[in-house]
């Protein structure tokens, strides 16, 4: 057993850590939400002016609307593109195996923000896809919105965290002892019915981490939407930004927060418990 | 339980089942199979025996169907079974750690391989129930696998494999997992459960007592060939080479020759019908007895030696005996007390058999005239 104060000072900095960058902040926003901006100055005066502006113009919720939109489709392609290939890695690569999971990781590496102007050389007017197919003579002339559309927001979103959903389906089929694909086979079942009746059920756990990993980062997602959204993409996150930059309205922006923290939070919360319901030892 | 409803839907009792017919495995450079052929008769109880590395649960993965061999043909019942995938043959597995599905209950397990080939539901829980019945696990039906012991870990995994009423079961070492008792106990079990049901069982396992316990023929193997298959009492009492005397139980390897009708290793000599030359032969422990003037031996051997060290084992002592220029002789003698000294020991020369070496050893085909 440990001592008390062995314990005190092991866990000081954690508790301290999260104290100061977590809590404090968030008690800090919480506390913004309930106040307000008079003539250009922060009143702190407790009130729910703010909740009820959120709650009564359209605007915001069309807009948290089109972003959990854009999340769930960024959610859904990531999963099409992420289960297969992380399939495909577990149970079919063979000595390719190692190679191909660091080309999946590689990406991490590169930073957002170049991936993102990548996207945009790619997609823009006199980008590398309209080059290529005026080049083919499929189109004669620029299309213009491959760029500046929530459909560039969804590609590069995807593309930005397919290899986040990858790792844990990836991590779950690793997981899956063979003996009971092995097993199934030897029931009876064909490959099909092995993955539907085995491998699929087994590999939820990853899947629903996978799933949340791409749609709460969508979701507070900004940045996609700034590079290569444009007007037509504008999601929450952006919203939230301009409150807290060039409009000046701290507490509506701390509100609009408080809201998104309370989705994710319950979203977390839910598929945790989901995770737990499929997990089997 | 009612037999009839698990046992194969063709009832042949007698005659060839599954034939192995010079296969051979490799593993990138490894031989770990090497030219082996053996036959499996309807209802007969087969082990596969031997170290680990002998190739014993390869042979049983390429009869199932998981790896293919690099030559040679399998066929069961006039069928060529090696080209089939896995859930095209009507063969099923009890794996070594028995491989139930952690996310059904026993009754899903169970029910598995009825499901997926779309069998009517009504006759799915009939049969369910009859086989969960069959290995005494019908209340556990809607328990999950993880909150089971071992032992009924097991015969959820017999159950599930044997209610697709396969004609060849296959068990990879399905008793390595359980502790000594229960092991005991559930091989008297499986062996009860086969004779009723009359599927053949090839029974995977490196434990030589299990083997002998079980089985109507062993398979020994080593290094991927086929070191002698034969009954058991046939394999203990008549070994065909030296390894398969030394890993089915004990014995004493006596080195010498055979002249003109004489066989002499070291101070031991007897009569033999052994053609002449360099021989070797084994004797086992418990045929080597104290010399005793009642005691009225067939061409009996008398020779005198030292008692080196007595090791008591309950219901028996083994002694080692030097004799003189032979390594030390082992016997195996009912416990009798504290001996010391030297004594004047007796054994039978028809316990001395002459065994070669190895088939494996000497690269030849293994035994198989003693087939059924």
């Amino acid at each position: 057993m440990y001592s008390r104060a062995y314990k005190a000072v092991i866990s000081a900095p954690p508790l301290l850590w999260v104290c100061l960058f977590l809590l404090l902040p968030y008690a800090i926003m919480f506390a913004h939400s309930f106040w307000l901006v008079r003539d250009g100055f922060l009143v702190h005066q407790w009130n729910l002016q703010n909740y009820r502006a959120l709650f009564s113009n359209p605007l915001y919720f069309q807009v948290f609307l089109r972003t959990a939109r854009i999340a769930a489709s960024v959610t859904l392609c990531s999963l099409l593109l992420g289960y297969p290939l992380a399939y495909y890695l577990s149970f079919h690569a063979g000595p390719r195996k190692e190679l191909l999971y660091q080309l999946v990781i590689v990406p991490l590496w590169v930073s957002y923000l170049v991936r993102g102007y990548a996207w945009k050389t790619i997609l823009g007017s006199d980008g590398v896809l309209n080059g290529f197919l005026q080049y083919l003579h499929i189109t004669h002339e620029p299309v213009s919105f491959f760029l500046y559309s929530p459909f560039a927001v969804v590609l590069m979103l995807t593309h930005i965290y397919t290899p986040f959903v990858f790792l844990p389906i990836y991590a779950a089929l690793e997981h899956i002892p063979r003996p009971l694909v092995e097993a199934s086979q030897d029931l009876g079942a064909d490959r099909r019915a092995t993955f539907l009746r085995v491998i699929l059920p087994l590999s939820i756990p990853g899947l629903l981490a996978g799933a949340t990993f791409a749609f709460v980062l969508s979701l507070g997602d900004f940045l996609a939407p700034l590079l290569v959204g444009g007007p037509s993409a504008t999601m929450i996150a952006n919203i939230v930004q301009s409150l807290f930059g060039a409009a000046y309205d701290w507490p509506l922006g701390a509100a609009i927060s408080v809201c998104i923290l309370l989705i994710t939070v319950s979203l977390l919360f839910t598929t945790e418990r989901l995770e737990k319901r499929w997990s089997f030892k | 339980m009612s037999a009839g409803a698990i046992s194969p839907q063709r009832a042949t009792s007698c005659g060839t089942l599954l034939e192995v017919r010079s296969v051979a495995k490799n593993f990138g450079a490894a031989q770990v199979l090497k030219n082996i052929s053996l036959e499996i008769a309807s209802g007969e109880f087969l082990t596969l025996l031997g170290e680990s590395g002998s190739g014993k649960t390869t042979l049983l993965r390429l009869i199932a169907g998981f790896d293919q061999p690099t030559s040679g043909e399998i066929w069961m019942s006039n069928e060529r079974l090696d080209t089939l995938p896995p859930y095209k043959r009507r063969v099923n597995t009890v794996f070594q750690n028995y491989a139930l599905f952690p996310h059904l209950n026993v009754r899903e397990n169970v029910a598995y391989g009825l499901r997926v080939k779309s069998t009517p539901k009504g006759e799915i829980a009939g049969r369910v129930e009859e086989a969960l019945r069959m290995v005494k696990m019908i209340s556990f039906a809607a328990a999950r696998p993880a909150t089971l012991s071992g032992g009924q870990q097991q015969r959820i995994a017999l159950a599930r494999a044997l209610i697709n009423r396969p004609q060849l079961l296959l068990l990879d070492e399905p008793l390595s997992a359980l502790d000594a008792n229960l092991r005991k106990k559930m091989q008297s079990e499986l062996k009860a459960l086969q004779r009723e049901i009359d599927i053949a069982f090839l029974f995977v396992t490196h434990d030589q007592d299990e083997a002998m316990a079980l089985s109507d023929r062993i398979a020994l193997l080593r290094n991927g060939a086929l070191e002698q298959i034969a009954s058991p009492r046939e394999i203990y009492a008549r070994p065909a080479t030296a390894y398969t005397a030394e890993f089915i139980g004990q014995t004493n390897l006596l080195r010498g020759e055979v002249n003109n009708g004489v066989a002499r290793c070291g101070p031991l000599q007897w009569k033999t019908a052994e053609a002449t030359g360099a021989a070797l032969f084994s004797l086992r422990p418990e045929t080597i007895r104290l010399a005793d003037a009642s005691l009225q031996l067939p061409d009996a051997v008398r020779f005198r030696g030292v008692i080196r060290q007595q090791i008591y084992t309950g219901a028996s002592e083994l002694l080692e005996i030097d004799c003189g220029s032979n390594p030390t002789l082992r016997a195996r003698i009912p416990a009798s007390g504290p001996l010391t000294g030297e004594h004047e020991f007796v054994f039978s020369a028809n316990d001395a058999i002459r065994v070669i070496e190895s088939h494996v050893a000497q690269g030849s085909r293994a035994t198989d005239h003693e087939l059924r």
